[in-house]
């Protein structure tokens, strides 16, 4: 990182980091609009990524059921910006409100559950996750609240006043296709959310967590109120959860249970163990690694087999699961603290290994 | 028709197989303290090998006990071969990590298997042909199939068979002497690599037969039925005290019970507001009800924190 040490290399470095995030959609565009779309899904699962590490990494709490509280975001900026209960509440209303819902679903679960060993956390949350899911896909009786498995559409785009985001729009010679503006709103709220984690982990509270995590025993002797600052933890991971899955909804602008299964609790998990638990970079890697590698093997895999054996032989969604959980078995035995692997965890380990 | 009855009836049979998988669950944790997340996935494959041999042989002329039993016996030593390679690929060498890494491969090789499975057996659920003739007894206003009665007297005779294992011989007493203290049973001259390999392998076994009969009283088998009964068995595991072969027993089969009688009396009690589309939420409230509770489950013992 000799590279970086200078302060003026480190200045250039950041704009040229800038001006590339800057240029990023009208490049992808150019390949195709869909590839603008995977970016913007891909800022949101760096979003639920940084969401959970704050539980998993920051915390040492795994959590199995962390695609409840985005789904519950998700619903809940459906619920409030849509033909539904025919409610239209503007986007910077919703995101706030689904944050705290999703945090007091945090709390709901955290309560009860967090003076739990961590193991028995991990299948807890992975129950609280499909009662969810359950609940969200019955929910169209008596009262029709959820819609059932059909889903909630014609969902409400963000928007001020007449400035919509999913139009297009030409502004100063340039055209914006819906995707690319998104993109900048996501982009400038996913800064926020980074800076906001890197504060945290320096923080009183983020040391309280790391304390944690090391040994809660410990923590506690040393005068942590662990319930709550674990609490905490929940609630604000949750609350990261909750505004990713507005943002989803959002841009969506339909949303059903499908969307949150198990299965999508363990891709945010295996981006945060990939990408390097408890270090933010780490985590906006691993997950920008696991949202695009799996786009392309689509683009890639798809013609390699149409080539070479004349039809499709493994569906692109089975070669992602499978890497999936290649990706999380190698990782754990090979580098187990993840790619960039935060400097704490790197001593935990080599610790652990003596 | 006697609902009471029938729901019991019900409940015992699937908690019976809740029982036999949360053997395997109860035991690895017992030795190792890991949560075996591919458990339910092995299950599974239990239940498709077998299909797919009885498939194979659905159009001979064999006696349909025969062929059922050619599955099972082929499902078995799949199973274990596949618990085998499991505990030494992805979780021996994270012995002595810390806990959430070999919970984490444990994910990952659940996610692996199913995924294999759907590659080899396609998306479509595998049926289970007609073969054995649908044998009904009424007791007390409520039924009872033949299939229900092999499904209940095979658990039993399974947990008997394990419990004499466990207690009663030499290999069960280095399993329990591992599972208290791992380094001194090593020094006792233990061979602690493979009393770990072989509580893997026998809970594989169980989990085979638990497949095979789970697949029967449904009539399909397909490759993404082990998460749901792999948590639900993890749930009655816990539910009677992990590490406690009796307390899995009674777990399970309680478990069975309570969603079988929650999933046939909770639009009476609910006036239909909630109906038995809310079945699977039991176990996980059981669940998370027993641990706020009684964190040690029914039978277990407390356990404090580890510094």
């Amino acid at each position: 990182m000799n590279l970086f040490s200078h302060p003026r290399a480190k200045w250039i470095g950041v704009a040229l980091i800038a001006i590339a995030l800057i240029g990023l959609p009208f490049a992808l565009s150019s390949v195709g609009t869909a590839w603008v779309r995977i970016a913007n899904l891909a800022i949101l699962f760096v979003f639920l990524s940084l969401g959970l590490n704050i539980v998993v990494g920051f915390a040492g709490l795994l959590d199995l059921g962390y695609i409840a509280f985005y789904a519950v975001g998700a619903y809940a900026y459906a619920l409030l910006a849509s033909p539904h209960f025919d409610l239209h509440l503007p986007f910077w209303v919703i995101l706030p409100i689904g944050a705290l819902v999703a945090c007091l679903f945090g709390i709901l679960l955290g309560t009860p559950t967090l003076k739990l060993r961590g193991d028995y956390l991990a299948i807890v949350t992975l129950g609280f996750g499909e009662i969810v899911r359950i609940f969200l896909n019955n929910l169209s009786q008596p009262i029709n609240i959820t819609n059932g498995p059909q889903g909630i559409s014609r969902i409400d785009p963000f928007s001020f006043g007449s400035f919509s985001f999913s139009q297009n729009e030409t502004i100063g010679g340039i055209m914006f296709s819906g995707p690319i503006k998104y993109y900048y709103i996501l982009l400038a709220l996913l800064l926020l959310a980074i800076v906001v984690n890197l504060r945290l982990q320096h923080s009183r509270i983020g040391r309280a967590w790391e304390a944690i995590r090391e040994d809660e025993v410990a923590a506690r002797a040393m005068g942590i109120d662990t319930t709550r600052i674990k609490l905490l933890a929940f609630a604000m991971g949750a609350s990261f959860g909750g505004i990713a899955g507005g943002m989803f909804a959002a841009i969506q602008g339909f949303i059903s249970p499908e969307s949150f299964v198990l299965v999508e609790s363990i891709m945010v998990l295996s981006m945060v163990v990939l990408g390097g638990m408890g270090n933010v970079w780490g985590v906006v890697l691993g997950a920008v690694l696991l949202s695009f590698v799996p786009e392309l093997l689509r683009y890639t895999v798809e013609p390699l087999q149409k080539y070479i054996f004349g039809r499709s032989i493994i569906e692109p969604e089975v070669i992602r699961m499978l890497l999936f959980g290649l990706a999380l078995v190698l990782m754990m035995l090979y580098r187990p603290a993840g790619l960039l692997p935060s400097a704490v965890r790197k001593r935990e380990l080599a610790k652990d290994a003596e | 028709m006697d609902i009471f009855l029938q729901q019991v009836i019900n409940g015992l049979t699937l908690g019976s197989v809740y029982a036999i998988v949360a053997l395997g669950y109860t035991m690895v944790y017992g030795i190792i303290q890991l949560i075996n997340f591919a458990h339910g996935e092995v299950v599974m494959l239990g239940a498709m090998v077998a299909f797919s041999v009885i498939g194979a042989l659905a159009g001979t002329t064999l006696p349909p006990l025969v062929i059922v039993l050619a599955g099972v016996l082929a499902a078995i030593p799949a199973c274990m071969l596949v618990g085998y390679a499991m505990e030494r690929v992805a979780y021996r060498p994270l012995r002595g990590a810390p806990r959430l890494a070999p919970l984490i491969t444990a994910i990952g090789i659940s996610i692996i298997l199913q995924h294999v499975a759907m590659l080899v057996w396609s998306r479509s659920p595998l049926a289970f042909p007609q073969i054995i003739p649908l044998v009904r007894f009424y007791i007390g206003g409520a039924i009872i199939t033949g299939v229900q009665i092999a499904i209940i007297l095979t658990s039993f005779m399974m947990m008997g068979a394990l419990t004499l294992l466990v207690y009663r011989t030499k290999l069960g007493i280095a399993m329990r002497a591992t599972s208290q203290n791992p380094h001194v049973a090593g020094l006792m001259g233990i061979d602690i690599d493979r009393i770990i390999s072989f509580t893997f392998i026998v809970g594989a076994a169980l989990a085979a037969v638990a497949g095979v009969m789970v697949g029967t009283y449904y009539g399909i088998a397909h490759y993404s039925m082990g998460s749901l009964l792999g948590m639900k068995a993890f749930s009655a595991a816990v539910l009677g005290g992990i590490g406690n072969l009796a307390g899995a027993m009674l777990g399970g089969i309680l478990l069975g019970v309570v969603e079988a009688l929650g999933a046939g009396y909770i639009g009476d009690l609910t006036n239909n507001v909630f109906g038995s589309n809310y079945q699977d939420v039991f176990a996980f409230m059981v669940l998370i009800a027993v641990l706020v509770f009684r964190p040690s489950g029914l039978l277990g013992e407390r356990v404090g924190d580890r510094a």
